[in-house]
């Protein structure tokens, strides 16, 4: 380790451990302004892009008899559809927010696979904005499911005042709920998800710096080390593609299980 | 790290971070961040709900649809085969009874029938061996009244002859003869039995 730091603080070739400024790169347009332009901002274009012309053209092909491009597409809508959807809310009410969950699910899931795309190399959910945007965009669904459903008094009651509990539980459980639909619900998807993403960089970041400073930079006694670092990144790299399709399952599971939530009568 | 957080709370903390950037910048979303997340979920999500999922909820529902047409008109089929089974089971039995009828109906007749003809048979055998009965009878008479005569005759001339004497009252030769005659059968028919039945 010694070895590592004097080199990472020698010199431009040395070991380049990664750090949160990975997460901020430098302005490209617009420095300083709402709208600034930086790598993160081009990498969630090109996944926003391509995500939409792989769907859009699969639903306009879109026929009775799938072929195997929109077999493999079907699969991903029909996964969300009956694992996630159907499964948590019910056959009566998916068709209504099938298309929030489902949007939710894809984005999710392209935005953290751009974090194992070699040239993206960072996850578009991976600062912070998108995930909060998410999850607000989750919150005020299953406000608006419940609000919809039993007006704000009916949903505020079910969920601030619960049935079945003596009155003075009220003064402990009332405040809990209330930050719970308000605070905890967001807060712990987004920062459930951003924070596996920043992890995953890290780890993937760190694997590929070790393996390029052990097999190019460091002496010949060290190249070996550089093997196990290359292995150590097509495991991270796998293990990141799952990662990805996990906290993408996560996201849009609790986003249904809390639209659910607010949905149920009386309890 | 907390001391750090603590000393760069406020606005040359903001500023330090756009230099510098610490550890809670991770989780505090800078304004552009937040203006293009939005802006890249809003396009996402229109054209997911306008241009993705309706086509492939149509072709969803088309295919449940046809799949479910298909189950229903193999149901129907599958009970039109059984309807049409069951008719021709039906059928079958009904011919097998109406067969069986028919075979009793003439097993019964055919019975009937020998049985007549067995009766026909026996009458008629009865009338033909009563006829021949008579007629043998008749003749066995017939035979025994000119037998009767003709006794009669050689008998008078034979005693006529003994006597000596021709007995000239007819009346009182044939009285003489039957007489003798009548004793005669009932010394015959004593012993035979069987010969009573010829008068």
């Amino acid at each position: 380790m010694s070895v590592v730091h004097a080199s990472a603080e020698g010199g431009e070739g040395g070991f380049h451990t990664p750090s949160i400024s990975d997460f901020f790169p430098s302005a490209i347009l617009f420095e300083g302004t709402p709208f600034q332009i930086d790598r993160i901002w081009i990498i969630r274009a090109v996944i926003t892009i391509a995500l939409l012309v792989v769907f859009v053209v699969a639903a306009r092909r879109a026929s009775l008899v799938p072929g195997r491009f929109q077999s493999a597409i079907e699969y991903v809508l029909d996964f969300v559809r009956v694992q996630i959807v159907e499964e948590i809310l019910g056959k009566e009410h998916s068709r209504k927010y099938l298309s929030i969950i489902t949007t939710i699910f894809c984005s999710v899931l392209a935005f953290n696979l751009s974090g194992s795309i070699p040239g993206l190399n960072m996850a578009g959910t991976a600062r912070i904005g998108l995930p909060l945007v998410l999850a607000l965009w989750v919150m005020w669904s299953y406000w608006a499911a419940g609000i919809r459903k039993h007006g704000l008094g009916g949903y505020l009651k079910n969920n601030l005042f619960p049935s079945g509990v003596p009155w003075p539980v009220y003064i402990i459980l009332t405040p809990i709920e209330l930050l719970q639909i308000l605070l905890i619900r967001p807060a712990s998807l987004m920062i459930r998800l951003v924070a596996n993403m920043i992890a995953g960089h890290i780890m993937l970041a760190l694997c590929f710096a070790g393996t390029q400073f052990f097999i190019v930079e460091a002496g010949a006694a060290m190249k070996p080390l550089g093997v196990a670092t290359l292995g150590a990144s097509i495991f991270m790299t796998l293990f990141e593609i799952l990662v990805a399709f996990l906290q993408a399952y996560i996201f849009a599971l609790l986003a249904a299980s809390y639209i659910s939530l607010s949905l149920e009568d009386e309890h | 790290m907390i001391a750090a957080s603590v000393t760069t709370v406020g606005a040359p903390a903001l500023l330090a971070a756009a230099s510098e950037p610490q550890g809670r910048d991770l989780f505090i979303p800078a304004t552009y961040d937040l203006f293009w997340s939005a802006v890249v979920l809003v396009i996402i999500a229109v054209v997911f709900a306008k241009w993705v999922l309706p086509p492939f909820l149509a072709v969803l529902d088309e295919r449940t649809a046809k799949i479910e047409g298909g189950l229903e008109k193999a149901a129907k089929a599958q009970a039109a085969a059984d309807e049409a089974r069951e008719q021709g089971e039906a059928l079958l039995t009904e011919a097998r009874h109406d067969a069986a009828r028919v075979r009793d109906e003439a097993r019964q007749d055919g019975k009937a029938i020998v049985a007549e003809h067995r009766v026909k048979a026996q009458t008629e055998a009865a009338r033909i061996a009563e006829a021949a009965q008579r007629q043998i009878d008749a003749e066995r008479q017939a035979a025994a009244i000119s037998l009767r005569t003709e006794v009669g005759d050689l008998a008078t001339e034979l005693a006529s002859k003994i006597v000596g004497e021709e007995l000239a009252d007819s009346a009182v030769s044939a009285r003489v003869v039957d007489r003798f005659l009548d004793d005669l059968e009932a010394q015959q028919s004593a012993p035979v039995g069987s010969s009573g039945t010829v008068r």
